[in-house]
């Protein structure tokens, strides 16, 4: 085993990923995109950012497997060796996620402070509105009078 | 209403409140007492404590939000209740009693007389604040106040200051727009951004009632760089817009009573 992979070595241009660790990385981003997928099925996740990491681990693997691809862009972007525009890439699309996320937060708890006003605001007007009805029925009940003396005050006022 | 009051004007009581069970009641009836025009409404910012029943107790509109917002959002769901009930004018009066009611009348003297302001707000450093500043938040307050007072032309001495009292043009803006963690020395941008005016008048306040500040050192750091970053982002937007995003709630439900408006709904109450 371990001379196959020497030999499959010998075979490698210089700064070429090796084998063993492409066949890491697809075996990884199976594992993960199985995870993603998982998630979406419990519906922890929803589609929309499942597109995103799916997009993001296939990116990263077919550079992991291309090795020409990566040794142009490596090369494009003046890297020697060619792992590092890898681990760049990688960097930079995490960033990217995590800021996007960060904007998700944002309009999510300025959403939530939205809902809680209203609904804190929709609370008080329903407990005046059953305060009132309540005295209403209590006066209607103790003395007809009184409640008609109160309804006409009322009326009067407004 | 008991009490005369010119051009017949309602007035709201904002009284922000954060576990104040001790202090929100007595808080409430100062308001009642030294100012009897204003309506009074505690916002029960997700309280652990009695606050809100305490509240009640006294006769006081409780807005209770589900959970803590913080003062901005505390302070902007009293605005938007203002604006749903057709107030006239809206003051802040915080729940740990740090604001004296006894200022509310000449604060809404100095509204409706001192040329068209907008907002007229209780300044600490106008005269002698009365109490001893911690000297962190008389630093921080000075360095706010001279930017502060570079950007809006004109003298701002006091911009941590909450005691602040607006007309239906500051109710609207709040209600539409305002800002999260640290409002105050913001919300002044706000305004000027939105070209309303800003009148100071001199007050003094009460040392905390309850404990310490709740803003201690490494807070208060992170409270100054915040701000700043607030400020010059601010200025770099050509006018302050709200996030985009969901739609401001500015009133599309209608009033609570049919026939009845909401503000004569809110006067009945206070007759009961």
């Amino acid at each position: 085993m371990t001379g196959l992979i020497e030999v499959a070595q010998t075979t490698l241009e210089d700064g070429d990923l090796s084998g063993k660790a492409q066949v890491f990385a697809v075996i990884g981003t199976v594992l993960f995109l199985g995870l993603v997928v998982e998630l979406v099925r419990r519906r922890r996740l929803v589609e929309r950012y499942a597109l995103l990491w799916m997009s993001t681990a296939l990116l990263g693997v077919i550079l992991a497997v291309w090795n020409g691809g990566l040794n142009w862009l490596a090369d494009r972007l003046g890297i020697i060796s060619p792992v590092n525009a890898l681990f760049l890439i990688g960097l930079v699309a995490v960033f990217g996620l995590l800021l996007n996320f960060s904007v998700a937060i944002s309009r999510l708890s300025e959403e939530t402070k939205i809902v809680a006003q209203t609904v804190s605001r929709l609370d008080a007007e329903l407990r005046a509105l059953r305060g009132r009805a309540e005295n209403g029925r209590g006066n209607g009940a103790e003395s007809g009078d009184e409640a008609a003396h109160q309804r006409a005050g009322s009326a009067g006022s407004e | 209403m008991p009490e005369e009051d010119r051009k017949q004007l309602t007035k709201l009581a904002i009284v922000p409140a954060y576990n104040e069970e001790g202090m929100v009641g007595r808080v409430v009836r100062e308001i009642n007492r030294q100012a009897p025009g204003f309506d009074v409404i505690v916002v029960d910012d997700g309280s652990l404590d009695a606050t809100a029943i305490v509240a009640e107790r006294e006769g006081a509109t409780v807005l209770r939000q589900p959970f803590n917002l913080g003062i901005g959002g505390a302070m902007q769901a009293g605005y938007k209740y203002a604006l749903h009930h057709d107030y006239d004018v809206a003051v802040q009066v915080d729940g740990d009693g740090q604001h004296k009611p006894e200022y509310l009348p000449s604060m809404l003297e100095a509204l409706q007389t001192s040329g068209e302001a907008d907002m007229v707000y209780g300044s600490r450093f106008l005269g002698d604040p009365g109490y001893k500043v911690p000297w962190g938040r008389r630093f921080g307050n000075r360095i706010f106040g001279v930017l502060l007072s570079l950007i809006v032309r004109q003298s701002i001495t006091d911009p941590t200051s909450g005691f602040r009292m607006v007309n239906r043009n500051g109710i609207e803006l709040f209600a539409r727009d305002y800002p999260h963690d640290y409002p105050e020395v913001e919300a002044i941008l706000l305004l000027h951004a939105h070209r309303l005016r800003i009148h100071e008048v001199q007050v003094r306040m009460n040392a905390r009632g309850f404990g310490e500040s709740s803003i201690d050192y490494p807070r208060s750091a992170y409270y100054m760089i915040k701000v700043m970053l607030a400020i010059f982002i601010g200025l770099l937007r050509r006018r302050p817009t709200p996030m985009d995003g969901p739609p401001p709630d500015t009133g599309e439900f209608e009033p609570v009573a049919p026939g009845a408006g909401a503000a004569g709904v809110h006067a009945r109450e206070g007759d009961g």
